[in-house]
């Protein structure tokens, strides 16, 4: 059953337009992954989804409804929790603090959510007193995640949860939004390691200068010769 | 007819007034206008340039006076020269330690030096004669210029009074195209470097400091000469304010006349454009005198009028920059932009 | 030896008046953090809630209240009454002026509010002077005798240790609400991260209120303790402030709390200490000095800020 969609979406910064018309569609429990060349407006439609951005044309449904004229707080609250690629922690609060902001506008113990996540990344169990400031950069990635699962959303968006970790995180990483997934949350991620991205997901996009080129299962992504050829490095 | 002399020669007073207070705007609209620097501390570069060029055109300590040296009646213009000169050495070391910080630190080092300034101009009676002030500033030519005059007055007695109350302020004529003529000068040079490959430069800084840098521009260098000429600017204007009045002391250069009206004066203007910023001085200081002649109507003391009048231009400020954030004139559309 | 003999009786007063400029660079560093703006009518907020004291105090005593002092304090209820009530109205004056202008500013860049503060701080002087002229004016004009402290030689006021122990409690009941409440969290992850805050669903604009109320309701503290320690309050007395505020603020880190605390201890601190070597007049350039160098070696601050 779909859960996001977005439709024909134009949007940009300014004068400059990024997106021309970009679609795509996250059913529920899915793993899609979004790739493309540096500038091709991944990012922005990430952001165009949270509402970080207005669309200047197009829709986006979540749920069942129109969500496109509604303030990032509300589709948060809906269930669309967001994970920029960089300044995606708060570095002078603790990692337990930082997860309790994740929960800021639920109502419920956040307690009880907590130990979810820490389940999940029994690392920052660990080191849950230190300030972020102090900590790694997988495990700063991991509070970041941590921090979007603390509402327990529908859908995640992540924007390049592995740049620039090393490979042995990279690996932790991905197998951590597996198991994300398996708990039933949706995932829409960007990805620079695409190859390693599109194996773990249903679906996959390929987007070229803020266009649709390709859409399919992540599996006959990773077979279609053209897509190899030119957005994985052969 | 009298009457209207008497009318002209407030005129004139007021154009000299507000013509000083415009090159102070030039100078503020290089460094903010086209560059984006934060000065707060205008006062202290006026009060320099206008203690330096006393110093160096006035004449030599008094038996009454504190201070031991300066007054060395040297040439006007060597006055004015030495009054930029100072400005600009003083705008040079602020610029070393804040310039490459974002432009807040700026705002607040001219604050702090504009307050150790004023706390030399106090205390440091051996140079600036404390709080007794420098007395007898010359002002240019006045001299010769006055002595033709009264000589001329002299020889024709039979004037209509009106006539010779005109010809008798024509010293002040004198001075406010001195005034009128540094002026032009001034945005002569600077309307001809913004539209320089400099002054794009300067504007690119302003727009965006990190695209500045990266397309490998020096911006530390480029801010540190907008900010030198701009001081400059507000040396030369502190000089011709010295041998105007005559008289400076420390309580001349309080922090509202210096620096705050000029701020008004730009921003009314409009930032960024050269007539803007002349325009602005003349409109606000016109403001001023008007709000004076109305708290005088209400019969008010001295320092609640004043005060009156400040949080008039305060209110009128922040309506400018919420309903007309570009001024009167806004700032010019220019055919290029480098980046 | 006489210049030994003057340090522990100077260390109180740098402590006194580090209590003063800590309370009001503590605000400062607060609105810094999540506006990203220096706000340049910082130091006559204080002033204005020195001046809306004496204004409560006024009608206290106008109405017939009793003024029956805390021995040893040379004050009693009524400035005490006072003084809280000045704390809430500046707060609520600067939230007001935050709606009515800077809110709207806030789009068009922080150069712009910078601006706009500057206006407001004449503005609010000017206010003030209008209404009291430039005259001092006083809270209490009793003269209290000091203290003296045997072995150590010094002399201490009984109002001087009141105004350590408000600001030192003070800044504990900040330390708490930082750290235990949920708003006091939302603001420092606001400080780190606006964008960030808003993605998680916190609400901004109420975050931006908060610290704007709490910031100036501690400037007016430090303002009134001021014209405790002083004995007089004056229409400038916000813009002597701004230099060592900021200075504090500089030194500390921009940004952080703590930082500032331990910034204004330092200003206030070296500003009294400097007597020993330099004249007395040049104390306000004191904070100046150290700011500059501080921007020189190391203008992240001692606990590296923003």
């Amino acid at each position: 059953m779909s859960l996001l969609k977005a439709v024909n979406i134009k949007v940009g910064y300014g004068e400059t337009e990024i997106l021309h018309g970009v679609s795509m569609e996250v059913n529920e429990r899915e793993i899609v992954c979004v790739i493309g060349p540096n500038g091709a407006g991944k990012s922005t439609l990430m952001k165009a989804i949270l509402g970080l951005l207005k669309p200047s044309q197009g829709e986006i449904i979540f749920d069942g409804d129109d969500i496109t004229s509604l303030a990032s707080e509300q589709r948060v609250r809906r269930g669309i929790c967001y994970v920029p690629q960089s300044e995606n922690i708060f570095p002078s609060l603790t990692v337990e603090e930082n997860l309790e902001m994740g929960a800021f506008t639920s109502q419920d113990d956040y307690r009880v959510r907590m130990k979810e996540v820490y389940h999940i990344f029994p690392d920052l169990k660990e080191t849950r007193k230190q300030k972020v400031r102090k900590l790694s950069g997988g495990q700063r990635q991991m509070v970041a995640i941590g921090r979007a699962l603390m509402l327990n959303p529908k859908i995640i968006l992540l924007d390049e949860p592995s740049a620039g970790l090393a490979p042995r995180l990279v690996k932790l990483i991905f197998d951590r939004i597996v198991l994300i997934n398996h708990s039933g949350t949706a995932i829409l991620m960007v990805e620079q390691n695409a190859r390693q991205a599109l194996g773990l997901s249903h679906k996959g996009y390929v987007l070229v200068m803020g266009r649709n080129r390709f859409e399919d299962s992540g599996q006959a992504l990773l077979e279609n010769e053209e897509v190899g050829r030119l957005y994985l490095g052969g | 007819m009298e009457f209207f002399v008497g009318i002209l020669n407030y005129l004139v007073f007021f154009a000299i007034t507000a013509g000083i207070y415009a090159i102070l705007s030039l100078g503020l609209n290089i460094q903010w206008g086209y560059t984006g620097l934060f000065n707060i501390g205008i006062a202290g570069f006026f009060a320099v340039g206008a203690y330096t060029s006393a110093l160096l055109c006035g004449p030599p300590p008094g038996p009454m006076d504190w201070r031991i040296i300066g007054g060395f009646q040297l040439p006007f213009v060597v006055g004015l020269l030495g009054a930029a000169a100072a400005c600009g050495i003083i705008a040079l070391l602020i610029g070393i330690p804040v310039l490459r910080l974002k432009e807040d630190y700026l705002a607040i080092a001219t604050l702090g030096i504009a307050e150790v300034i004023r706390l030399i101009l106090k205390n440091e009676s051996w140079l600036t004669n404390s709080v007794w002030g420098l007395k007898h500033i010359p002002s240019p030519w006045q001299v010769p210029i006055q002595g033709k005059i009264f000589a001329f007055l002299k020889t024709h007695p039979l004037l209509p009074a009106w006539l010779q109350s005109f010809i008798s302020n024509g010293y002040n004529w004198f001075f406010l195209a001195l005034v009128l003529l540094t002026l032009g000068l001034i945005y002569w040079v600077s309307e001809k470097s913004i539209r320089s490959p400099w002054g794009r430069v300067l504007r690119a800084i302003r727009e965006d400091e990190v695209v500045a840098g990266a397309s490998g521009k020096n911006v530390f260098f480029f801010k540190m000469q907008s900010l030198v000429i701009g001081a400059m600017i507000m040396g030369i204007a502190g000089g011709f304010y010295a041998h105007y009045v005559k008289f400076i002391d420390a309580n001349t250069f309080e922090p509202l006349y210096g620096t705050f009206l000029i701020w008004v004066m730009l921003i009314a203007g409009g930032s960024g454009n050269s007539k803007g910023a002349i325009l602005g001085s003349f409109v606000i200081w016109g403001v001023w005198a008007g709000t004076d002649l109305i708290t005088a109507y209400l019969a008010l003391s001295g320092v609640r009028a004043a005060s009156l009048r400040i949080i008039a231009i305060g209110i009128m400020l922040e309506v400018i920059l919420l309903k007309r954030p570009q001024g009167m004139l806004g700032e010019e559309k220019r055919v290029s932009k480098m980046f | 030896m006489s210049l030994l003999s003057r340090l522990p009786q100077l260390v109180i007063y740098g402590i006194i008046s580090g209590s003063i400029i800590s309370l009001g660079a503590i605000g400062l560093s607060l609105t810094y953090g999540i506006l990203n703006f220096s706000n340049f009518a910082h130091g006559d907020i204080m002033a204005l809630g020195a001046f809306l004291a004496l204004a409560f105090l006024l009608l206290l005593r106008g109405l017939g209240m009793s003024e029956n002092i805390f021995y040893p304090l040379s004050f009693g209820l009524p400035m005490v009454i006072s003084f809280l009530l000045a704390m809430a109205a500046t707060a609520g004056i600067a939230i007001f002026i935050d709606r009515i202008l800077y809110s709207r500013l806030r789009k068009t860049g922080p150069v712009t509010l910078l601006v706009a503060a500057v206006g407001v701080a004449f503005f609010l002087r000017n206010i003030i002077q209008f209404i009291w002229g430039p005259q001092p004016q006083y809270y209490i004009k009793e003269i209290q005798i000091a203290w003296k402290i045997p072995f150590l030689g010094i002399r201490i006021k009984p109002d001087e240790i009141f105004i350590i122990i408000v600001a030192a409690l003070l800044v504990v009941f900040l330390h708490l609400f930082l750290q235990k409440t949920r708003m006091g969290k939302a603001m420092r992850a606001s400080a780190d991260n606006i964008t960030l805050a808003r993605v998680c669903g916190i609400n901004t604009e109420r975050v931006i209120m908060w610290t704007w109320g709490i910031g100036t309701a501690l400037a007016a503290a430090g303002g009134i303790l001021a014209g405790i320690e002083n004995k007089f309050i004056t229409p400038n007395f916000g813009w002597d402030m701004l230099l060592p505020i900021f200075a504090a603020v500089i030194l500390g880190g921009v940004g952080s709390p703590y930082g500032a605390l331990l910034g204004g201890m330092v200003i206030g601190l070296s500003g009294e200490l400097s007597t020993l070597f330099i004249s007395t007049a040049y104390k306000p350039a004191v904070a100046f000095i150290i700011m500059v160098v501080m921007l020189l070696i190391r203008p992240r601050g001692i606990l590296g800020g923003k």
